[in-house]
């Protein structure tokens, strides 16, 4: 829809002047190729170590660093994502210009599908990079390429950080301090990780819904080279659900007082 | 082309806008006169379509606000009390950004946007960006985004608060410039703005209309008349009587003053205009006429008195 895009398009560029974006990208880059690095060391160390005792090469070296690797995202991803979405919602209502876009002919659901795909499609860029550092390994490395586990890790990351994009963005709509916002953001998504951590191999019914629930819980599999369709099913309503709540919160601006 | 009908909202206990009714006519200037928290702005984001209304309607070229929302919001123009602009980006990206989300087709942007640019005079700050206007441009951003898609009806909050006095000046000439093919409604607490670009005028205080008519008629109404002083030398009897005996005066007082000159002052019924006549006939005695003005109340004063006083002497119109 063209008014979809026009909040995209007006949302892109900001990203692209704030300073904001580009050291959380920045970050999220040295650190990502850090590890990235360190865990190809590793790797590559137990394969020799191996070798060198006799037992063959088993180390299947590019299936372990990307699994590590991919695990490594998810934190990342869990720690970065409030940072892209503090301001989505939260500026626009210090500077009034919430007034604007309420005033003009598009829909709440409009505004939020701009700001959420602009936020996405942030993350993607933020994400690109590293797909060279996994291109270089399997373009160097035997046995061959574990193609189903880069495009399995890529996809669980991508849907992780939909969902930790759309929970910030309903976050970012319910203050108009930045600060709140992003507090906010990361205390959720603490409490989900803890959740996660304590429900891990549970076996009892409540242990796991809540596994079912969290959002890290899903991941898993995906580093793994599975792609799940409940895991699927899960990562689509999250976001529809999210949006949803913000589409519901920015409706519910109209009605409070000046 | 703006019709409201028993308008209200109210927040809990407060009522903001209290059955508020009015029509503003296609191609008029109509002006909001009130105090701070008279409900100027909460009216006006009713008829925005920002807010629903408690109850009552209002209706903006034939589309009920609330109901037809979207529809309305295609065909108005709205300038809040903080422009509402971002700073990180250029004039003419945040113009285009408005021409886009108002629903202006793509072959027409380019000459709307410059049509807007020129008329608020923004023509070199075009790719400057926004944070870095001063507070009097940025103003004119916030009237060209109120503008720029050609809207029916446009609707000022406070359009020249902030601006020094000959910018003042530019944004009144603008806003008169636009009646006739815009319909306007404008709100502000500065009174001389009112009787100089707007049509007609609606004081509102408390919530509550309590005035709707044209500035003029607003201060000869609430007189109850004119009143008009002349300074002339003249013996005081006969001058008393032919002051009286002009058609239309109803009262003549007369006094004197050290320096022998005498002060009348002759009241008329409202709407009457006897000043040529008083200077006529004192002329033609062959007196000294040496002051004559008409002396009504300026509309400053009728707005005090009316949200001042209102329970003695509001005067609902029509």
């Amino acid at each position: 829809m063209r008014s979809v895009y026009a909040v995209y398009r007006k949302e892109m560029g900001h990203y692209f002047v704030s300073p904001v974006a580009y050291v959380v990208v920045g970050i999220f880059l040295i650190v990502a190729g850090f590890f990235f690095r360190l865990y190809m060391g590793l790797a590559i160390e137990q394969s020799m170590e191996m070798m060198m005792q006799g037992m063959g090469t088993d180390v299947d070296v590019p299936s372990e660093v990307l699994r590590a690797f991919f695990g490594l995202l998810s934190t990342l991803i869990l720690f970065l994502a409030p940072m892209l979405t503090m301001g989505v919602f939260a500026e626009e209502r210090k500077r009034g210009t919430m007034e604007l876009l309420m005033t003009s002919p598009i829909t709440e659901l409009q505004i939020v599908l701009g700001k959420f795909f602009a936020s996405l499609t942030l993350f993607a860029i933020m994400l690109l990079p590293t797909a060279l550092y996994v291109g270089y390994m399997c373009f160097h490395t035997e046995p061959r390429i574990p193609w189903a586990l880069v495009f399995a890790g890529y996809l669980g990351a991508l849907l992780l950080g939909a969902s930790l994009l759309s929970i910030g963005s309903f976050i970012s709509s319910l203050t108009e301090s930045q600060l709140i916002a992003v507090v906010l953001s990361f205390g959720v998504i603490l409490i989900l990780w803890v959740l996660d951590f304590a429900v891990r191999g549970s076996d009892s019914v409540a242990g796991q819904v809540l596994q079912y629930i969290s959002v890290i819980h899903h991941y898993d599999d995906f580093t793994h080279g599975i792609i799940d369709t409940s895991s699927l099913i899960y990562y689509v309503s999250v976001p529809v659900l999210f949006i949803f709540l913000t589409v519901r919160s920015v409706d519910s601006m109209r009605w409070r007082r000046a | 082309m703006i019709e409201v009908e028993d308008l209200t909202k109210a927040y809990g206990p407060v009522t903001a806008v209290d059955h508020v009714s009015f029509t503003v006519n296609p191609g008029e200037i109509l002006g909001f006169l009130g105090p701070n928290g008279a409900g100027k702005t909460t009216t006006m984001r009713i008829l925005t379509g920002y807010m629903p209304a408690t109850s009552g309607t209002a209706r903006i070229s034939g589309f009920d606000v609330f109901e037809d929302s979207l529809e309305v919001r295609r065909h108005i123009g709205y300038l809040p009390e903080a422009p509402p602009i971002y700073p990180d980006m250029t004039v003419d990206a945040f113009l285009d950004f408005v021409l886009r989300i108002k629903g202006a087709p793509a072959e027409r942007r380019p000459a709307l946007l410059s049509a807007a640019v020129e008329k608020t005079g923004l023509g070199e700050k075009r790719n400057e960006l926004i944070k870095r206007l001063s507070r009097g441009y940025k103003q004119r951003v916030g009237l060209a985004q109120a503008l720029v898609h050609d809207p029916d009806v446009i609707i000022l909050d406070e359009p020249t608060v902030g601006l020094d006095p000959k910018q003042i000046i530019d944004v009144r000439h603008l806003i008169k410039g636009l009646a006739g093919d815009h319909t306007i409604i404008l709100s502000t607490h500065i009174l001389p703005e009112v009787s100089m670009t707007c049509d007609r005028v609606v004081i509102i205080n408390k919530g509550k209309i309590v005035a709707v008519d044209t500035p003029q008629n607003l201060t000869t109404q609430l007189k109850g008349g004119q009143k008009v002083h002349v300074d002339v030398t003249a013996p005081e009897k006969p001058l008393t009587d032919l002051l009286s005996a002009i058609p239309g005066a109803s009262r003549v007082e007369v006094s004197s003053h050290p320096g022998g000159h005498l002060t009348a002052v002759v009241e008329s019924a409202p709407g009457q205009d006897i000043r040529s006549q008083i200077a006529a006939k004192i002329v033609e005695k062959g007196w000294g006429l040496y002051e004559l003005r008409g002396a009504s109340l300026s509309l400053e004063d009728i707005f005090l008195q009316l949200t001042t006083d209102d329970a003695a002497h509001a005067q609902p119109s029509n």
